[in-house]
């Protein structure tokens, strides 16, 4: 994975700590050609990865970039799975095999053997292996080496102790995709034990990791001495918990921290791309050198 | 550790369960739901015991504490028979499908001292607390006017139906929505006493009202507006919102951010004069799972700590639902 990774919460008016924030996004990224626009800026500033939920828009995202195959040559995008109120609407709307049959890939009765028989038998894995391919349909002839189950889904079937549920994931990613799978998760102590119980080794973990503490379950020292003491691929995202913490410090920290492979952000301008860019870029030389 | 059963696993139900699930002093003793779909999926890869009635899930797992998370309708029989057995109960707002059903549950719990707790979980949340402890310490002067709003996109088109568009259930805007608002109007200022005039509006729904508009009093004769509507789909998710016009200032808050303007010199600590700006990040405690929302976790944790005795049993209780119960009774009474 490379050092930076691009995220899109900014694009679909996901603000953690302003409702008016969050609208204004919306306003401004409400043509495709103003994401686009902006995850282009991120190329300029050298970041080649982007992070992205399953949502209707990426599709047409996707679309743009398959288009032009040159100038998007080794760009990489991370699928992050489900875009849960798709289906939550879609569900109230159509019912959970109205659900189904909108979402499994292709024509519904051409796959109906194995959505069909899936459905009837209740047999919950080849159910999720379905939507998985569902969501991953947009993707096509796109480079997405790690494919991510999104934080609501991963905190549930982790809370429920569902964990041979999470580990069916990233086996199936892996066998279909030939991809690694990612998690992100608000509890990342929790998740990696979870994980580790059922086998799956290095896991790629995403969570919050900021100097507040911010979204980190179980405590910032909980969260450092897992850093330091356990194997896994860690990815940072809510650096700046929210705008609590100034970002020369946010970076600071995350950047002398051990084990972070990977750091996420997202920001819809282009002096506070480039800004964190060369921020992160400033504390791991800084970090190399020392 | 405290033995928990869940009856119902729909939305809420299966949010609850994974905290639970998540609990270090919880052991979940039994879930119970009658649509099968999901609980034959919680039976196959949940070590949980699985049941479809809910009577044989108290009578076999022998929980101490329940979490209720049924339509409306059920609440006051399923609570009423959870106090006779002596459980400790958590029900999913709103309390009661009618607001006289509510007095012979509160005083059942009182006499059997058993927890009880609804709930309506924006009172965990550090913003609506910090906006209380402002208002009880008289920050912004006297209060006379509030704006209470709730907007967000859960009826969007029409042909929607389930129990939550059905008025006989418990479902509907002002049941559902509203109520989140009333409860925290009720809790940081005074409790709803009479409602002036009120609108019910089906935008999308045929059965129910998808917005709710209200001009109220309350008991401290503060007066002000709520304004709710379910059916707005500007809003990604459900945004609840309070502004509080005082002699001294202003309090505007929402669950990730509080505005506060001072006018004068003298403010509380940590505060100055003129706009101040404080977020959610700020002012949340920490939880040790987090699903969805630090709020989810802290109400849960509240009740088993409750349960526990380790802490009085004050915020939620059924007494203060069922204000927001009649507050609801109220609005509906006052249609123009």
């Amino acid at each position: 994975m490379e050092r930076i990774i691009f995220g899109d919460n900014q694009f679909f008016a996901v603000n953690h700590i302003s409702d008016e924030k969050a609208m204004a996004q919306s306003i401004r990224f409400k043509e495709d050609a103003a994401i686009i626009h902006t995850l282009d800026t991120a190329r300029n500033a050298g970041i080649e990865t982007f992070m992205c939920t399953t949502h209707e828009r990426i599709g047409n995202i996707c679309d743009i970039v398959r288009e032009q195959p040159d100038k998007y040559r080794g760009y990489k995008m991370y699928p992050c799975m489900p875009y849960a109120h798709k289906y939550a609407n879609a569900v109230t709307e159509l019912g959970v095999t109205g659900t189904l049959k909108k979402f499994v890939p292709g024509n519904f009765f051409g796959s109906m053997f194995k959505g069909g028989v899936a459905f009837l038998s209740k047999d919950y894995l080849s159910i999720m292996e379905l939507l998985v391919d569902s969501e991953m349909k947009m993707f096509k002839g796109i480079d997405t080496p790690v494919i991510f189950l999104q934080n609501v889904i991963t905190d549930l079937l982790l809370g429920m102790q569902m964990n041979e549920v999470l580990v069916a994931f990233h086996e199936y990613i892996n066998k279909k995709y030939n991809a690694e799978a990612g998690f992100i998760t608000m509890n990342m102590p929790r998740l990696l034990d979870a994980l580790e119980a059922g086998g799956v080794k290095n896991p790629i973990i995403c969570s919050s990791i900021n100097k507040v503490g911010f979204r980190m379950s179980g405590g910032r020292e909980l969260y450092e001495n897992t850093l330091k003491t356990r194997q896994f691929r860690a990815i940072a995202m809510q650096v700046l918990a929210g705008g609590a913490v100034p970002a020369r410090e946010a970076i600071e920290y995350v950047c002398t921290l051990p084990g972070i492979e990977s750091i996420l952000f997202g920001a819809s301008s282009k002096v506070n791309i480039q800004e964190t860019v060369s921020l992160i870029h400033q504390y791991d030389k800084k970090i190399f050198t020392s | 550790m405290v033995k928990t059963g869940i009856i119902g696993i729909g939305k809420m139900g299966i949010s609850h369960l994974a905290i639970l699930g998540a609990h270090k002093d919880v052991t979940v003793a039994g879930v119970c739901d009658t649509s099968k779909m999901m609980l034959d999926a919680i039976e196959k890869y949940s070590p949980f015991p699985c049941f479809t009635d809910y009577r044989k899930m108290l009578d076999t797992a022998k929980p101490d504490a329940v979490v209720v998370a049924v339509p409306t309708k059920f609440h006051a029989t399923m609570v009423s028979e959870l106090l006779d057995r002596n459980i400790h109960v958590f029900v999913e707002k709103p309390f009661c499908l009618k607001a006289d059903e509510a007095p012979a549950l509160i005083e059942k719990a009182r006499a059997k001292k058993l927890v009880n707790q609804v709930g309506y979980h924006n009172k965990f949340i550090g913003t609506f607390r910090e906006v209380k402890r402002m208002v009880k310490a008289g920050a912004i002067g006297e209060i006379y006017h509030f704006h209470g709003q709730s907007y967000g996109p859960v009826v969007v088109k029409t042909k929607q139906e389930s129990w939550r568009t059905n008025p006989e259930e418990g479902g509907g805007c002002l049941m559902d929505y509203a109520s989140h608002i009333i409860d925290l109007i009720n809790d940081i200022l005074s409790p709803v006493e009479k409602v002036n005039s009120s609108q019910l509006k089906s935008i999308f729904s045929r059965e129910v009202d998808d917005a709710v508009y209200a001009m109220m009093e309350l008991r401290n004769k503060v007066s002000g507006i709520l304004s709710v509507n379910w059916s707005d789909d500007t809003f990604r998710k459900m945004s609840t919102s309070i502004t509080l016009n005082g002699s001294k200032g202003k309090i505007i808050s929402d669950a990730n951010e509080l505005k506060i303007y001072f006018k004068e010199k003298e403010v509380p600590e940590g505060y100055s004069t003129g706009w101040n700006v404080k977020y959610v990040t700020d002012l949340t405690e920490p939880v040790d799972y987090y699903l969805r929302g630090e709020e989810y976790t802290a109400q849960l944790d509240y009740f088993v700590q409750s349960v526990k005795g380790t802490r009085p049993n004050l915020i939620n209780t059924f007494e203060s639902a069922a204000l927001t119960d009649k507050a609801i009774s109220m609005i509906r009474k006052a249609q123009s």
